[in-house]
């Protein structure tokens, strides 16, 4: 199964500010209730971004000058909270292709992986300047480089993570498990013999 | 060389190192619920792969569950799709499915240990964060995604780096009034929703010593509020009592062997830690949470942070933040706070315990007017062994409903969901903006006995001087 190898992502860049953004509030429970994620890219922060009634309330998302944004910028303990896969299949099934917040919640961040949607650990202060660059013009073209480590934008760079696990998968074309995993299967099947309970 | 529990599972179920340098590991018991494995299913089927170890699956409903409408169909269509496409599935693959009929349904965290299914030393996974649930056990037990949950239906394997392993010390001995709830409020207040990080969490010492698995659970369930993927409690005789004859524990010779093992599995003494903290018991205290976040908690006599005397940045704004939402004011007491509702049950506190606790107390008591009161045991077993002793009883007569077992108003996926901006006293895990169903519900974390007295009093209370226990 060849995968597409992941090295870098250019597009323009949106900022949703704030720490501990849960998965609940990236897709409410209620739009779980779905037995494919197809579809689940229209209601990515619904309830922070929509009114009761379906209209629209300000939201860094609702704005037209931010549309076609593919690069996703937050703060710390980003995809907090539960497991659900939903958070990062609504964030890239609306078009987003990259994150680069402070910091990641654990299975968010490997959720996102698995689907070949980067996660960038950024310095505060510097996604405050990708983000000051994009709010000033929103076209600014970003360009977040796994490969390097770094995002440049408007004639700056800065320095951002993407850990060496991920980023060997992305790189590499094999961030998605399965095939390795099938290649596993007669050690697999060793190890649990070995064990007692396994049987 | 001493070894921590953590690294003697992690070893035992390692299989190899792949290409980016993460592990290989085999999870031993794969637990799946309606809401986050069909579209694993479907991948299944796309790349025309089979379950590997059917007989290490096992299947329950719990999210979508109604709690007042045993029939089916359900009201609602996309509950009875998910419902049906489950049962679809485990009977294609051959996946043991603890459905309503079995009279074993429940939450899958409740199901799986009242089974016997959740043993000590075993890897095990779930696609739902309080799969952590099961380090009670002193099993290693993870949180998944759903392409994650395809990866062990078909290689009963994922791929995962190493965790660090931070013990967690709570020393000396609780309050009268003061459940494992409280304590793992105060860690995760203590250390942060994000302290946990990259970290297994141990719990250890005399509290934990002193606990019974159903208080265990509470705890290791709510490690990953605090950032941990994983949380557990050293095997014991109280693991091993509780494990005894159920019915997917070992039986005869084979349980002396089993018990056996499982006492080589705890971590030894003097292993290295990657971390080590300690808490002493006499400091934790009722608490609830005021927040947007389980780790906005406070005791129930301090009062609501103010964000004027906060004194990092990110800090005032997070307080602001979660105030302006909660509709909270800064510096009043939490204490008699005005709620809607009053809401015990959840993976966290819907065990037999949590009502028998709740029930005690309740005796002679009235849930005050306007206050709309619900109890939802975890599981099938919970609610008869409930039913058994009465307690549906006391609790129905003093005004709390009476449902049926599921995860309900949790997080709201059923019809039981928060209106407009509700106020709940919730004995649940989470207190994120629009948690319990409602955009603008506000939802305040305690244990079962304090929203007890939240619902006799019709305001936030201190469950000692309600109950009039000691130490109040």
């Amino acid at each position: 199964m060849a995968l597409e190898k992941i090295t870098s992502i250019s597009g323009r860049a949106v900022c949703v500010p704030g720490n501990d953004i849960d998965t609940d509030r990236i897709i409410p429970a209620r739009f779980m209730k779905c037995v494919t994620f197809d579809g689940l890219g229209e209601f990515l922060f619904h309830d922070v971004r929509r009114n009761p009634d379906g209209t629209d309330r300000p939201h860094p998302l609702n704005e037209l000058r931010f549309k076609g944004a593919t690069i996703l910028l937050s703060g710390a303990n980003f995809g907090c909270g539960s497991s659900r896969e939903h958070a990062p299949q609504a964030i890239q099934k609306s078009g987003f292709k990259a994150v680069v917040a402070e910091s990641f919640a654990e299975i968010f961040f490997g959720n996102c992986t698995t689907l070949g949607l980067p996660c960038f650990e950024a310095a505060r202060e510097d996604i405050a300047r990708i983000a000051a660059a994009a709010e000033k013009d929103p076209h600014t073209v970003v360009i977040a480089d796994v490969a390097q480590q770094e995002i440049r934008f408007g004639g700056q760079t800065v320095k951002a993570r993407v850990r060496a696990s991920a980023r060997d998968a992305l790189v590499n074309g094999r961030w998605d498990a399965i095939g390795e995993l099938l290649e596993g299967i007669p050690a697999v099947r060793a190890t649990a013999a070995r064990l007692p309970y396994s049987q | 060389m001493a070894t921590s529990l953590f690294q003697k599972v992690w070893d035992a179920h390692a299989v190899r190192t792949l290409a980016n340098g993460q592990t290989q590991l085999l999870i031993g018991t794969h637990l799946i619920h309606e809401v986050t494995s069909p579209q694993a299913f479907g991948m299944l089927r796309d790349l025309k792969l089979k379950v590997a170890m059917p007989h290490r699956t096992f299947a329950t409903v719990d999210h979508i569950i109604p709690t007042d409408q045993l029939a089916e169909p359900y009201r609602d269509p996309l509950a009875q799709a998910m419902m049906d496409e489950l049962r679809r599935s485990c009977a294609e693959f051959g996946i043991t499915f603890f459905d309503r009929a079995t009279g074993k349904q429940g939450i899958v965290h409740i199901v799986g240990p009242e089974q016997g299914i959740t043993q000590p030393g075993t890897t095990i996974a779930c696609g739902d964060s309080h799969t952590s649930t099961h380090g009670a056990f002193g099993a290693i037990a993870f949180g998944i995604g759903t392409t994650q949950i395809r990866d062990v239906l078909a290689t009963q394997t994922m791929a995962l780096g190493k965790l660090k392993v931070r013990r967690i010390n709570v020393t000396g001995r609780l309050q009268p009034g003061v459940y494992a709830k409280d304590v793992i409020l105060h860690i995760i207040r203590r250390l942060g929703v994000n302290g946990g990080t990259g970290f297994a969490y141990e719990y250890g010492g005399e509290v934990f010593d002193r606990f019974t698995m159903e208080e265990r659970m509470t705890v290791c369930n709510m490690s990953i509020e605090g950032g941990a993927r994983a949380g557990y409690v050293n095997p014991d005789a109280t693991t091993f009592a509780y494990l005894k004859g159920r019915p997917y524990a070992p039986q005869g010779a084979a349980w002396d062997a089993a018990v056996l093992g499982w006492r080589q599995c705890a971590s030894d003494p003097g292993c290295h830690y990657d971390d080590v903290v300690n808490m002493a018991a006499a400091d934790i205290a009722p608490t609830v949470t005021w927040g947007i976040n389980p780790g906005q908690g406070i005791a129930i006599n301090e009062t609501i942070p103010d964000p004027a005397k906060a004194t990092a940045v990110d800090e005032k704004a997070s307080i602001e933040e979660a105030l302006a939402y909660m509709k909270l004011k800064p510096g009043a007491p939490i204490k008699g706070t005005r709620i809607d509702v009053a809401f015990i049950g959840s993976c966290t506190n819907g065990r037999l315990s949590d009502f028998q606790e709740v029930a005690r107390f309740m005796r002679g008591k009235k849930v005050a007017p306007g206050v709309k009161a619900i109890a939802v045991p975890g599981s099938q077993i919970v609610a008869l062994q409930c039913e058994k002793l009465g307690l549906d009883r006391v609790l129905s007569e003093a005004g709390f409903e009476w449902r049926a077992a599921g995860c309900s108003m949790c997080l709201a996926m059923n019809p039981d969901k928060l209106i407009g901006d509700q106020l709940c006293a919730s004995s649940s895990n989470r207190n994120f903006k629009g948690r319990q169903g409602s955009p603008t519900g506000r939802t305040l974390l305690m244990s079962p006995l304090m929203v007890a007295a939240a619902a006799v009093t019709g305001s936030v209370a201190d469950a000692r001087e309600v109950f009039a226990l000691p130490g109040a």
